[in-house]
């Protein structure tokens, strides 16, 4: 079974799990159930400074969209910061440090912007004996409004500053936790690392409404007849995440800045997708908050099945492995030309690629009188949507031409070299002068 | 009560209350609301499907399995009365195994379809339980329609006829409308009056006018209706039974299964419906195997179901086969009945084994005898009533594809009708189709 343990910035975890800041690490009794579960690590509850803690709605403060058999695909919610006192959590911090020395505890913080702040929580948070710390300028709802979270996660001068403040007056490693929402994920990255940020962890959850109550015409959740916008998480955000992950991880800014994936890492398959590109590892919230702790004994065995197929020794043989195959869409070839393939004795033919290539996309699926699914290869543009539909796995595939061939909806010769747009004779900008 | 299965003879009370509401409850309960949409999310919504194609009256399926999912069952129950009035007792009463959901993609796929049927049946009873008719009447066009009959094929055709406007008389024989709805259809598809309160629900449309007790032939002859009227629907069934053919038929005790189901379906209190220690059931359809089921529901010791050629040419489906068997049914194949024996009521039937080559059966010989305090005799019904002026053609009045008998503004359909099969789904199409072409007869 492959070796699962993870080394992340220095701090070692039996595995690259770990629980993200968020009620899961709420409390003690939490982490310790945590940890006898299995995770490799936690990032503790954000905690904020001291006097009276914030205080929550006392109403719902989560909502969930549903697929199929109410399988939840996404979370919402209005929660704040730790609403329990500093002292209490960095009492519990320690203890359960001292009984896990072998798991990875980072302390989760949003103070307000001001160095005397960071400078009155860091020593006590260094006291912990906990493993590093999470910056949280993430948090798209309550503390915002405050002055903090993503109030300062979107300006990128703000979180050079304070990140610098943690790294003078902290001697452990010091992760920035980035918010999604902002038009560009490689700008407050930059600037974590021009602060001297050691890592940075991305995404937290993204501004939404969840669902409206017709009823009572409010958003969900509903607090005596009025909501508020929450933050969006679970197994829905994961390709928002992925593609920020990407831009951080093959930006030449920020290449080789340690990254921990989060946002809608459900199954040890999504951990991998992240971790290929580029996450030393992955932190979970939903997944744990939807099936309780046990999900990450799935997490560890899939993933080791799978490294073990792969041949995979440590998780360092493969992550970033995906990082090279990421790119701008004008540098993808051109000169690939693929062909939809129906395998008629996998098909059930239910006839939706027919529908959906015939009203959506090229008209190049043809119907027989008995049903049978055939590609016109002379239409087909390889878009992939039948794919997309259908419900059959692997009935539709998508074939690449050979170079030499004729591709029979251009009637052009598949040209065996690579092409792509920024050489085009269409392109306006083409880079090659032409006449 | 001291009666048991073991009680000799015809008796009541065979087995306790509590087991006679078991036995006679839902066959196929409704599916609550989740389940509802668990069933629902496995449509593929399919491009031209199978299964729509598959259901005689052409129901939308994956638009009203759709409508479901998405919290509409009241919109899902319109999309399948549009087609078929009658959706709620389809619902119930179709062999779906045969239809539409044998043709379902994941049924050819998995062995395992969508629960059309039971969908339907969830998003009919959520309309009809509201109360609400859905449909309005379009302006009186001064027309009058008589229809003969109100079973499935004359109460699909007066809705739509009078939905289109046309003021219709609907004669029927007996005293309550509904047809086999109401008579014939096994106990447990259609519980707690369901016909009944469907008809009532059907006839909110107004228009139509029920005259009970008035059968053609008696009171009312088609040379009559023709001139009163400006078209007849015929839809009279089939009321009549086929002979046995075997010596000592007619002993006592020997009768026609429709009409021990029609006593059972009208009894408002099973425990006091007699039924035999020993029953023996002739024939192999649908209304052999309903009879035998009910007989061992109500407490029979032994129900033994003969059918004179193999298993594959019986009309019942695969389902009711095996619902048959696992009700502890005993089916014996290949036997054809050639005596009653018994002083004056039946107490041994005696069978002849056969063999079947092509076509032609034959008696092997060899013959065995069955004890039975009861024979039901379910070898299938024949028109009968049918006008003379009709041309009939192998048992059936011959129509044209939107129901034209021979005779000019005479219109039939349902199982007195050629074409299509003898169910209550086909027969709600006959009926509407021909209330189309009646209606653009009379519009022309
Ligand atoms: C025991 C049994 C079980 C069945 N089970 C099923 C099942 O589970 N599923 C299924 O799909 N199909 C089933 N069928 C078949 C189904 O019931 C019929 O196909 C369907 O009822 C035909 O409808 P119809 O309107 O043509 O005839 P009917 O339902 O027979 O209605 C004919 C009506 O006309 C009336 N009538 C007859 N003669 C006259 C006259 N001279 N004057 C006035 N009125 C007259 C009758 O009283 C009756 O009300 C079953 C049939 C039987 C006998
Ligand atoms: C109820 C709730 C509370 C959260 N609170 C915090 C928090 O205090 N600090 C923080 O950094 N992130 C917080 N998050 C964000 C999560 O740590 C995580 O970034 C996000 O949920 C995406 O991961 P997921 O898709 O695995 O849930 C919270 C999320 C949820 C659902
Ligand atoms: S790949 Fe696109 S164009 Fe080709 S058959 Fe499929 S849907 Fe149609
Ligand atoms: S979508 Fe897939 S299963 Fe359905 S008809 Fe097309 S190829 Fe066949
Ligand atoms: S065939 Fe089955 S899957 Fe397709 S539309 Fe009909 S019920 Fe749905």
């Amino acid at each position: 079974m492959a070796d699962l343990t993870t080394t992340f910035l220095g701090i070692t975890s039996p595995n690259p799990f770990w629980l993200a800041s968020a009620p899961p690490t709420d409390k003690e009794v939490n982490v310790r159930r945590a940890f006898e579960a299995g995770w490799g690590g936690v990032v503790w509850k954000t905690l904020g400074e001291e006097g009276p803690p914030v205080v929550n709605v006392n109403g719902p403060r989560y909502g969930a969209i549903y697929g199929g058999d109410r399988r939840l695909l996404g979370l919402n919610n209005i929660e704040l910061i730790t609403d329990r006192p500093l002292e209490q959590n960095l009492e519990e911090i320690t203890r359960v440090k001292k009984d896990y020395p072998d798991r990875a505890i980072i302390v989760s913080l949003m103070v307000p912007c001001e160095e005397a702040a960071w400078k009155a929580i860091l020593p006590k948070v260094e006291a912990t004996g906990a493993d590093g710390i999470e910056l949280n300028f993430g948090c798209p709802h309550g503390m915002a409004e405050r002055g903090m979270g993503a109030a300062v996660g979107q300006v990128p001068e703000y979180i050079e500053m304070v990140t610098r403040w943690c790294k003078e007056n902290y001697s452990k490693p010091v992760i920035v936790k980035l918010t999604p929402n902002i038009t560009d994920i490689r700008l407050p990255a930059e600037a974590a690392m021009r602060g001297g940020a050691d890592a940075v962890s991305l995404i937290n959850t993204i501004n939404s409404v969840i669902s409206v109550d017709l009823d009572t015409m409010a958003p969900e959740p509903t607090i005596d007849g009025k909501g508020s916008h929450g933050g969006y998480c679970g197994p829905a955000v994961k390709p928002i995440a992925l593609n920020m992950v990407a831009e951080i991880a093959r930006s030449p800014v920020t290449a080789g800045l340690p990254i921990s994936g989060i946002g809608g890492v459900t199954t040890w398959r999504d951990a991998a997708e992240f971790m290929a590109l580029g996450c030393g590892n992955v932190q979970v919230c939903t997944a744990a908050m939807t099936y309780g702790f046990k999900v990450v004994e799935e997490m560890i065995s899939g993933l080791s099945q799978w490294m073990d197929e792969k041949g995979h020794t440590s998780i360092d043989d493969f992550v970033g492995m995906a990082v090279p195959n990421v790119r701008d869409w004008q540098h993808l070839n051109l000169n690939y030309i693929a062909k939809a393939v129906i395998d008629e004795d996998a098909c059930i033919q239910c006839g939706r690629c027919y529908a959906v290539c015939e009203d959506t996309s090229h008209q190049a699926i043809a119907m027989s009188e008995d049903r049978v699914f055939t590609v016109k290869d002379e239409e087909c543009v390889a878009c992939n949507l039948c794919v997309s539909v259908c419900p059959v796995e692997d009935c539709i595939s998508m074939v690449a031409m050979t170079p030499g061939e004729v591709d029979p909806r251009t009637g052009d010769v598949v040209e065996k070299e690579y092409a792509n747009w920024t050489t085009h004779p269409n392109n306006p900008g083409n880079t090659c002068a032409s006449g | 009560m001291s009666n048991s299965q073991m009680t000799s003879g015809i008796v009541s009370g065979r087995v306790p209350q509590a087991t006679l509401d078991e036995n006679f409850s839902d066959l196929h309960p409704g599916l609550a609301a989740h389940e509802a949409a668990v069933a629902a999310d496995r449509c593929y919504f399919c491009y031209d499907a199978p299964c729509q194609t598959a259901c005689p009256t052409t129901i939308d399926i994956p638009l009203f399995i759709r409508q479901i999912a998405t919290g509409t069952p009241e919109a899902a129950a319109r999309t399948i009365f549009n087609q078929n009035i009658l959706g709620g007792m389809c619902a119930r009463v179709c062999p779906t195994e045969t239809l539409c959901e044998e043709v379902c993609v994941r049924e050819v796929a998995e062995g395992k379809p969508v629960e059309i049927g039971r969908l339907q049946r969830y998003a009919t009873d959520r309309l009809m339980e509201t109360g609400a008719h859905p449909f309005a009447r379009a302006a009186t066009t001064g027309k009058r329609v008589a229809v003969v009959g109100a079973g499935p094929a004359g109460l699909s055709c007066a809705h739509r006829l009078a939905m289109l406007g046309h003021d219709v008389v609907l004669f029927e024989r007996e005293a309550k409308a509904g047809g086999l709805n109401e008579f014939g259809i096994a106990a447990y598809k259609s519980t707690g009056g369901f016909s009944g309160r469907e008809v009532d629900w059907l006839l909110e449309i107004g228009g139509i006018t029920v005259e009970t007790g008035k059968s053609l032939g008696g009171d009312l002859s088609l040379d009559a209706l023709g001139s009163e009227y400006d078209a007849v629907f015929l839809a009279i069934g089939m009321g009549g039974v086929n002979a046995l053919r075997a010596a000592g038929e007619d002993k006592d005790n020997v009768v026609d299964a429709v009409s021990f189901i029609k006593e059972l379906r009208q009894s408002d209190d099973l425990s006091a419906l007699p039924i035999g220690r020993e029953v023996v059931v002739i024939g192999g359809g649908m209304t052999a195997v309903d009879a035998a089921v009910q007989s061992k529901l109500l407490g029979a010791q032994n129900v033994t179901m003969v059918y004179r050629r193999g298993k594959g040419r019986m009309a019942a489906s695969e389902f009711e086969i095996e619902l048959a068997t696992a009700k502890g049914v005993r089916i014996i194949y290949n036997a054809q009945p050639v005596a009653v024996h018994g002083n004056g009521a039946v107490a041994e039937i005696e069978f002849e084994y056969t063999v079947e080559d092509g076509n032609t059966l034959s008696g092997t010989g060899e013959m065995f005898r069955l004890p039975a305090d009861q024979v039901f005799k379910a070898i299938g019904q024949r028109l009968m009533d049918a006008p003379e002026s009709v041309a009939v053609a192998g048992g059936k009045i011959t129509v044209s594809e939107t129901g034209r008998t021979s005779v000019a503004g005479v219109w039939a359909g349902g199982d007195c009708a050629s074409g299509g099969d003898d169910l209550t789904v086909t027969a709600v199409a006959e009926g509407r189709d021909a209330a189309m072409d009646i209606h653009a007869a009379l519009t022309a």
